[in-house]
């Protein structure tokens, strides 16, 4: 009996250490301008993309930075074929009028790195 | 006697309906789905037309960690081919030499390896902003890794994370007890620090 109540504040404990969202590993969310500006903030998934294309096309060639917040990305420069434009014209990938496919996020997410990268640093230990 | 076993059953009860909310938090399967994983809008019009990940990672190599694919086994099999370049006069550099990092510590000796990595990136990617371009020449530091610096730029970010140690600490030293299935021996062409 006294087993099962450990168990029990166990799970209880493993319930409130979850985090509450459980993107998938490396999805990144982009919200600088987006929900101030109207519309739903951009998710960018990793896994997707690095299955068509290696790291260095977006981070070396078309010289996005590697730090989450730090490329300004603005739709204008988009549609005109810089950062997400470089692909998405309508010839690597579908063009920038399909708002809804980018803006797919909730509403009040911080730009961030998510899908629990376990170890952000040692207070998350 | 009744009364105690009926109690019993209660907390039976709820500890199995906690430890299944709990384990479908941590993974109700591999990979969540969009309309349930937190950052997606579920009322927005893309969630129908989005790839759910599991459509397209559970076909690859599997691994515990990270999107739960090996993703350099995943290249090295081909199954996947993601394109190394969209402009065609951009130069793909690949180079093939392992980095032993670490001589000194306690924990295995990490392998660095070039190859794997630069399937995926450019050196610029890290050299030099990131480390040197001379063996031993930069000074790591677990602590800074975990912080997200140096290999953790990638590593616990987008890159399998660090959770997985005995991915980079590979090289058993010499002496030390050898974790089963690792070779104690320093590959060739490993180049040592000075
Ligand atoms: C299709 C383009 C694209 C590809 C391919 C790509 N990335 Fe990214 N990456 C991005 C974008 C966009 C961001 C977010 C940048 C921002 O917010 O300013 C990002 C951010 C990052 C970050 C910053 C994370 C943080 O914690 O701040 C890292 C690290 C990273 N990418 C590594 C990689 C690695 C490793 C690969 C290859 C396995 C890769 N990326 C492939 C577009 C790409
Ligand atoms: C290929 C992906 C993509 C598509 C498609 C797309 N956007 Fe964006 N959009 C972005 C990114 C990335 C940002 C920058 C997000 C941020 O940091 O706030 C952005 C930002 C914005 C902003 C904020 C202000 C600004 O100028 O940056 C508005 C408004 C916007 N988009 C409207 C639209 C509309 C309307 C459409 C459809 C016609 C659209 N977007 C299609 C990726 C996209
Ligand atoms: C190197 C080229 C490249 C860049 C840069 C790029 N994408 Fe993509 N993206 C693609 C391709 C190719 C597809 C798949 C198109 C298709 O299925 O026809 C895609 C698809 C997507 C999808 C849909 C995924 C799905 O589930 O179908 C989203 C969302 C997306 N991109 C967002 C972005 C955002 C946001 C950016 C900029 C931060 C960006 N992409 C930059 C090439 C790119
Ligand atoms: C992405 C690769 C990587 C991963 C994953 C990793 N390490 Fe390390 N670790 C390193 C590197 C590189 C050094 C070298 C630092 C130095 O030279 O002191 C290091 C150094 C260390 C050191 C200090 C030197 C020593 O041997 O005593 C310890 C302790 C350590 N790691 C423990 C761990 C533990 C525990 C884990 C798993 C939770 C881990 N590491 C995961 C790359 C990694
Ligand atoms: C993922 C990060 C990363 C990438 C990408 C990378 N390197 Fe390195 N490189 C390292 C690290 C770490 C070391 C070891 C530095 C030290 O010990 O101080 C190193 C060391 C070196 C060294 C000295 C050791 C040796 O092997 O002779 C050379 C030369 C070098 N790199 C060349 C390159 C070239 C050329 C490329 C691109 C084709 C490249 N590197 C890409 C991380 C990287
Ligand atoms: C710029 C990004 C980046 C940095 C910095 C980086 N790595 Fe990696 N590493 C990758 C990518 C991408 C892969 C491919 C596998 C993946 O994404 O999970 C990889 C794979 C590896 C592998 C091979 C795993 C396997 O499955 O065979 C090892 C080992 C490794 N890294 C160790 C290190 C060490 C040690 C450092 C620091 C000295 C480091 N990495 C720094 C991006 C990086």
């Amino acid at each position: 009996m006294s087993t099962w109540r450990l168990g029990l504040a166990f799970a209880v404990l493993l319930l409130g250490v979850m985090p509450p969202v459980s993107a998938e590993y490396a999805d990144v969310v982009l919200n600088r301008r987006a929900e101030k500006e109207g519309v739903r903030p951009v998710i960018f998934p990793h896994w997707f993309h690095r299955i068509r294309f290696r790291c260095k096309v977006c981070h070396a060639e078309l010289g996005f930075k590697m730090r989450v917040g730090s490329n300004d990305f603005k739709m204008s420069d988009i549609v005109d074929g810089r950062f997400c434009g470089a692909c998405h014209n309508g010839d690597i990938a579908w063009a920038p009028d399909r708002c809804d496919l980018c803006h797919s996020g909730k509403r009040g997410l911080p730009t961030g790195i998510y899908g629990g990268h376990e170890t952000g640093g040692p207070g998350r230990w | 006697m009744r009364e105690s076993t009926s109690q019993a059953d209660f907390w039976r009860r709820a500890l199995v309906v906690l430890a299944l909310l709990a384990s479908a938090g941590v993974s109700g399967s591999d990979w969540e789905s969009l309309n349930k994983d937190g950052i997606h809008d579920p009322r927005s019009p893309a969630i129908q037309q989005l790839q759910q990940p599991a459509d397209a990672l559970s076909k690859l190599t599997p691994d515990t960690a990270g999107n739960m694919v090996r993703w350099v086994q995943s290249l090295e099999k081909g199954e996947i081919n993601p394109r190394a370049n969209i402009r065609p006069d951009t130069k793909i550099r690949v180079y093939d030499s392992d980095v032993l990092l670490n001589l000194k510590g306690g924990m295995p000796i990490v392998r660095f390896p070039h190859r794997q990595h630069t399937l995926w990136l450019d050196c610029v990617n890290c050299h030099d902003q990131l480390f040197k371009a001379e063996a031993g020449a930069t000074k790591f530091s677990m602590l800074k890794i975990l912080e997200g610096e140096q290999c953790g730029v990638c590593h616990g970010a987008v890159s399998f994370p660090l959770t997985e140690c005995f991915r980079c600490h590979s090289v058993a030293r010499p002496g030390q007890a050898p974790r089963p299935s690792l070779p104690i021996a320093i590959p060739s062409g490993a180049v040592p620090p000075k």
